[in-house]
């Protein structure tokens, strides 16, 4: 057993509740939601908070709702549900691709949509798939709520834009018509952290151009979430197997692995490259294979 | 699971010895019911916590200690000095080097064991590590076991008297003129560099004991996670001069071993030791980390393979040239004239004309240990290399490697048979069970199916690996630890009501003891397997033996549960001889019952006789009452299973993931007990197969950081990556064994990483490749494709 150092510990039963909180007991406490990031580290002693804030009991944090012009996801929500969701799968596919391939059942059935982003790992999974859906991320605070882009969400390796008396309350995902999106990661093993993993999503047009398309990478170094450049290179662009690979070198240029024990740099720019090519088609074609379908995405 | 053949079980009975049973441990398991070491609370009881080092060389300049004996709740804070007053700095390890328990003078690999304390909960013991001062001066570090013997290195054991380098031993077997005079008139000559990387067990438990010292009578008691429980008190008498019927050593149920808890770790030290000083009981628990950073790794060979054959495919003779990293201490665990294990077998199941191997041993800033994870005394490595190589000629011999094989094997007729490194093979019977691996898989039809896939560009792979091991150390003539010879002693005693207690001192980490021992004694006596009772894993409750490991348990230990139920029934026989007043001639033995020759209605049971042992009434002339019997078995040979495995794999030919998607696993342990167990133990072996040739290693970087220090860095397979294995046996028994049985824990763990590795090098044969290094993950496996494969060590 791996015993982390002490720590006091607060449970909040509302949103407003853990803000106090976390306003009076200062920079030394934490939010706990799932915990299953947390709590290895303070395992590990990497982590060493003073004071736990239970974020569980927090039951108005937990929801999947379609919205006239978006999906609203509370930041407690759990990777198994984003991964059952019949509501998700159908509008954003690539949420599904990417949860069967996060950790175990075990860490899903408690890892939550916002601990995952506010963790901010560099090799975390949910950060390149909302940046993919462009999605917007609700900060609250005692003075109200702001909402931030996820571009502008993650500032660095494990720093986010929520302040010391924040709190990531909802994820926004836009509804857009004739769009899905596709998830491909590369794992030593199941239930390990990716290697490199490629999220994209893309819109397309009534005569088959892609209107507009996202991607994001996972485990590649900083600022891939969203490389704009890959964006410039699908606007109004024909899908066809060049793009593709043309789309997939640029998403290779813009990242900036390093060597480790998952893999050499040239083996994850290689991979950069090739798990976009697999997105983006696999994007491509689910919505090709919607529209013959007759049914859009946003107007399911 | 497929075809394998159901064993007896005659028509709608239970079968009273041999057969497949469920494990009578697994309702308390199951349950969670077990008893860890980690469940054992005492009144009083103390936590200890070790503080290790955080670098891999360097000299200990200062220790300050005075913030955490402060700590409210610290008892005691115990550094290497305080152990040099009472000499105990230093122990001895299994191979006859010395090992510290605390460091003194320097550090020598990251995460030694430096100072520890004791605390009245575990919580507080380990935030006190954080209050000790330690200053180090930093030495340069040998992480690059290549550079170990270099004029240059520092030299890590300075505490040896007279050491200068790096140096631990040379080794040598078989003859070298001779192997270098087929090797010059070869027509073919193969050579490659094969590496075992450093692997680590990571058994589910980690390490663990509870010291009790009683103040007045000196009595210890340990509960321990032990593999060797008889063979640690001995230790632990002669390092601690303590008075051996004073030492109690209890291993309760362990949670997975292989071959890591066999050594003597210095956290069971520190236990005794806080235990002595302070007068109450203390517990240890290692943390994963700990685990995985300090305790016995297992591997760590760089072996130059060569291999010299005819045109047309005989192979004539094999050589090699190991370099072996043992850490900073050399704590391997094998018998003491075999500092290599039993590497000697690297000639595999062929009939060789000569074969020769060197090895040069040294040290390195790396945590000690050397033979651990089921590697039956270094077989792993010796049959990963021989199996790797004979694909490495039949590629360019441009040959099957089954037809190879097939082509080479040692015939039935030459057993027993002496290899050329001095091994004398006892039985076997190799192309049947080959033949019958390849029909299982369809062999020919998945030659024809991959021919069609490289058309496509598809990669698919076939691997082979067949391979014979030595196991049930051993001969005590041979073979010892530290003096200590490797025979077993068994006791069976059978109360009046006919039930009965078999006691052995091979110990259990999962590997179904009390099913198995009990099948042994009641396919003997005719007594029900569940009315027999398994004691073992408590030295003052059994006879004397050397432990669980090297799968000897069956070889050494089932033979001794065998004979001992002999000796009980020829006693029986006396006894029931008197009852039916029959001479004794005149009996015959059907299971559980005498008869009359020729009468079977006069007749009694074993339970009748066992009353009758305990009972009034005369016993013929010169029998004792009573129904029990001990004995000590010493091995005439080790036993040598065998096997044939087959893999299949799909390898993404972009992102290079490797799919094992089939394992036919074909296994040969002779006389089979219970083949369920069997198959569970073939099972685990394979996932560990898949995991090392796919994803584990204990890496370090150039600092002599362990890179591997956690379960997200040290990768082992889950069920995802294992396919349904298909498994299926022959029988050869052994013809010195008293029930013809062999070993069978470790035969998977052995043979199968050079079949998964075989079937990713197949797979890659489009490239021209010959040979890749494990672990295979996607990115080695993509650079071999790039013609980039780099060794991992
Ligand atoms: C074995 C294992 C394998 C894993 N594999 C993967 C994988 O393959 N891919 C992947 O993406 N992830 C993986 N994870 C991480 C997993 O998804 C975590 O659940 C997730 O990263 C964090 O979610 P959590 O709810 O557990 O957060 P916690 O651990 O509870 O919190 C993480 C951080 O976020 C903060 N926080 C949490 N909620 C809020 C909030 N609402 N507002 C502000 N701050 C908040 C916490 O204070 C903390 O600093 C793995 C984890 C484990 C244990």
């Amino acid at each position: 057993m791996q015993v982390p150092a002490p720590f006091e510990y607060e449970r909040a039963s509302s949103v407003s509740e853990a803000i106090a909180l976390r306003e009076r007991l200062g920079e030394e406490a934490r939010f706990v939601a799932g915990g299953h990031s947390l709590l290895p580290m303070m395992k590990l002693r990497l982590a060493t908070p003073e004071y736990l804030i239970d974020i569980n009991d927090c039951t108005e944090l937990f929801y999947i709702n379609e919205e006239a012009e978006e999906i609203r996801i509370g930041a407690m929500t759990r990777h198994r549900e984003l991964l059952e969701s019949e509501l998700l799968a159908q509008h954003f596919p690539i949420f599904r691709d990417a949860e069967q391939v996060i950790a175990d059942p075990v860490v899903r059935n408690r890892g939550t949509l916002g601990g995952s982003l506010c963790q901010a790992d560099p090799s975390e999974d949910l950060s390149a798939v909302c940046a993919a859906l462009d999605a917007s991320c609700v900060i609250a605070s005692t003075s109200g709520e702001r909402v931030v882009p996820m571009g502008d969400f993650h500032v660095g390796p494990y720093e986010t834009a929520v302040g010391p008396a924040e709190m990531l309350t909802e994820i926004r995902l836009p509804l857009r018509p004739n769009g899905s999106s596709a998830y491909h990661k590369v794992e030593r093993r199941a239930g390990d952290w990716a290697v490199v993993s490629a999220g994209a999503a893309v819109w397309m047009t009534g005569d088959g151009a892609i209107a507009d398309g996202r991607v994001g990478l996972a485990a590649v170094g900083p600022n891939t979430t969203n490389i704009e450049p890959v964006r410039q290179a699908l606007q109004g662009s024909a899908p066809s197997e060049d793009l593709y690979e043309q789309v997939g070198a640029i998403a290779a240029e813009h990242c900036s692995p390093v060597t480790d024990q998952r893999g050499t740099a040239e083996y994850k720019t290689h991979l950069a490259k090739e798990l976009t090519k697999r997105a983006l088609r696999t994007a491509v074609a689910r919505v090709t294979s919607t529209t013959n379908g007759a049914m859009t995405n946003g107007a399911g | 699971m497929t075809a394998v053949e159901e064993t007896p079980a005659e028509e709608g009975e239970r079968p009273i010895g041999y057969g497949r049973l469920l494990r009578k441990e697994d309702p308390r398991l199951i349950r969670g019911m077990g008893n860890f070491v980690d469940d054992i609370q005492l009144p009083g009881m103390l936590h200890l916590a070790i503080l290790r080092s955080p670098v891999a060389h360097a000299r200990i300049a200062n220790i300050d200690t005075s913030a955490a004996q402060a700590h409210p709740k610290v008892v005691a804070v115990i550094t290497g000095a305080d152990l040099a007053e009472q000499g105990l700095a230093w122990m001895p390890t299994l191979s006859n080097d010395v090992q510290s328990v605390l460091a003194t003078d320097k550090v020598r690999f990251q995460h030694q064991e430096v100072a520890f304390v004791v605390a009245e909960d575990r919580y507080s013991a380990r935030d006190a590590l954080e209050l000790i001062d330690v200053e180090y001066d930093m030495l340069p570090v040998i992480s690059d076991v290549r550079s170990a013997l270099d004029a240059d290195a520092p030299v890590i054991r300075d505490d040896l008297e007279g050491k200068a380098d790096n140096h631990i031993f040379d080794w040598e077997t078989g003859d070298e003129a001779s192997t270098n005079e087929v090797f010059e008139r070869a027509d073919v000559v193969v050579s490659e560099e094969i590496i075992y990387p450093r692997v680590h067990p990571a058994p589910m438990e980690t390490c663990a004991c509870v010291a009790q010292v009683e103040r007045v009578s000196g009595q210890l008691t340990l509960w321990s996670t032990t593999q060797a429980p008889h063979a640690h008190r001995t230790v632990y008498a002669l390092v601690a001069g303590l008075p051996e019927h004073k030492i109690r050593i209890i291993a309760p149920d362990i949670g997975g071993g292989f071959g890591g808890k066999v050594p003597i770790y210095p956290g069971y030290v520190c236990a005794i030791v806080a235990s002595l000083v302070i007068g109450k009981p203390v517990k240890w628990t290692e943390d994963r980390t700990e685990n995985l950073v300090s305790t016995g790794f297992a591997r760590d060979y760089i072996m130059k393979g060569e291999i010299a054959a005819t045109s047309d495919g005989k192979i004539l003779a094999v050589r090699t040239n190991v370099l072996a990293d043992h850490g900073a201490f050399n704590g391997v665990a094998s018998p003491i004239k075999y500092p290599a294990g039993f590497f000697g077998v690297f000639t595999g199941s062929y009939d060789l004309e000569a074969a020769h191997c060197k090895m040069t041993a040294v040290y390195t800033n790396k945590a000690p240990g050397g033979v651990a994870y089921a590697c039956s005394f270094r077989i792993t490595e010796a049959v990963y290399l021989i199996e790797r190589i004979v694909d490495c000629l039949a590629f360019e011999l441009d040959m099957d490697p089954a037809e190879l094989r097939l082509k080479n094997f040692i015939k039935p007729e030459q057993f027993p048979y002496e290899t050329k490194t001095g091994w004398v093979y006892d039985s076997g019977d190799y192309e049947p069970a080959m033949r019958k691996a390849m029909d299982m898989a369809g062999y020919a039809q998945l030659r024809e199916e991959q021919a069609e896939k490289r058309e496509r560009g598809e990669l698919m792979g076939i691997g082979i690996s067949f391979f014979t091991e030595a196991v049930g150390a051993g001969p005590r003539k041979d073979m010892d630890i530290l003096g200590l010879g490797m025979a077993d002693g068994c006791e069976l005693r059978v109360h009046p009501t006919g039930k009965a207690i078999v006691r052995l001192s091979v110990k259990t980490q999962g590997q179904g003891h009390e099913t198995t021992f009990a099948q042994i004694v009641a396919e003997e006596l005719g007594i029900p397997p569940e009315d027999i009772d398994v004691i073992h894993g408590d030295t003052d409750n059994t006879p004397f033996g050397l432990g669980t490991y090297g799968s000897r348990s069956t070889p050494v230990s089932g033979a001794a549960a065998a004979l001992v139920a002999r000796k009980v029934r020829d006693k029986a026989q006396i006894i029931a001889s008197g009852m039916l007043e029959a001479s004794v001639a005149d009996l015959e033995w059907v299971k559980g019952s005498f008869h009359v020759a020729g009468d079977p209605s006069k007749s009694v049971t074993i339970q009748d006789i066992a009353m009758r042992a305990h009972g009034a009434g005369d016993l013929p002339d010169g029998i004792e009452g009573g129904l029990e019997a001990q004995i000590c078995y010493n091995p005439t040979n080790l036993t040598y299973p065998f096997g044939a495995y087959i893999c299949v794999v799909d390898i993404d030919p972009a992102t290079a993931e490797v799919k094992v998607r089939r394992f036919i696993a074909v296994d040969d342990c002779g006389t089979q007990i219970n083949p369920m167990i069997i198959e569970g133990q073939v099972h685990g072996g394979l996932a560990d197969g898949v995991g090392m040739a796919l994803m584990e290693m204990i890496a370090f970087d150039e600092d002599g950081n362990c890179l591997s220090a956690s379960l997200m860095d040290y990768l082992i397979p889950t069920s995802l990556e294992c396919p349904d294995w298909e498994t299926g046996h022959t029988v050869t028994p052994s013809p010195h064994h008293p029930i013809g049985a062999k070993g069978i824990g470790e035969s998977a763990t052995v043979g199968s990483p050079p079949a998964v590795v075989n079937a990713v090098v197949d797979a890659l044969k489009p490239f021209g490749i010959r040979h890749a290094d494990m672990p295979l993950t996607p990115s080695r496996v993509w650079e071999t494709m790039q013609g980039n494969h780099t060794a991992p060590i």
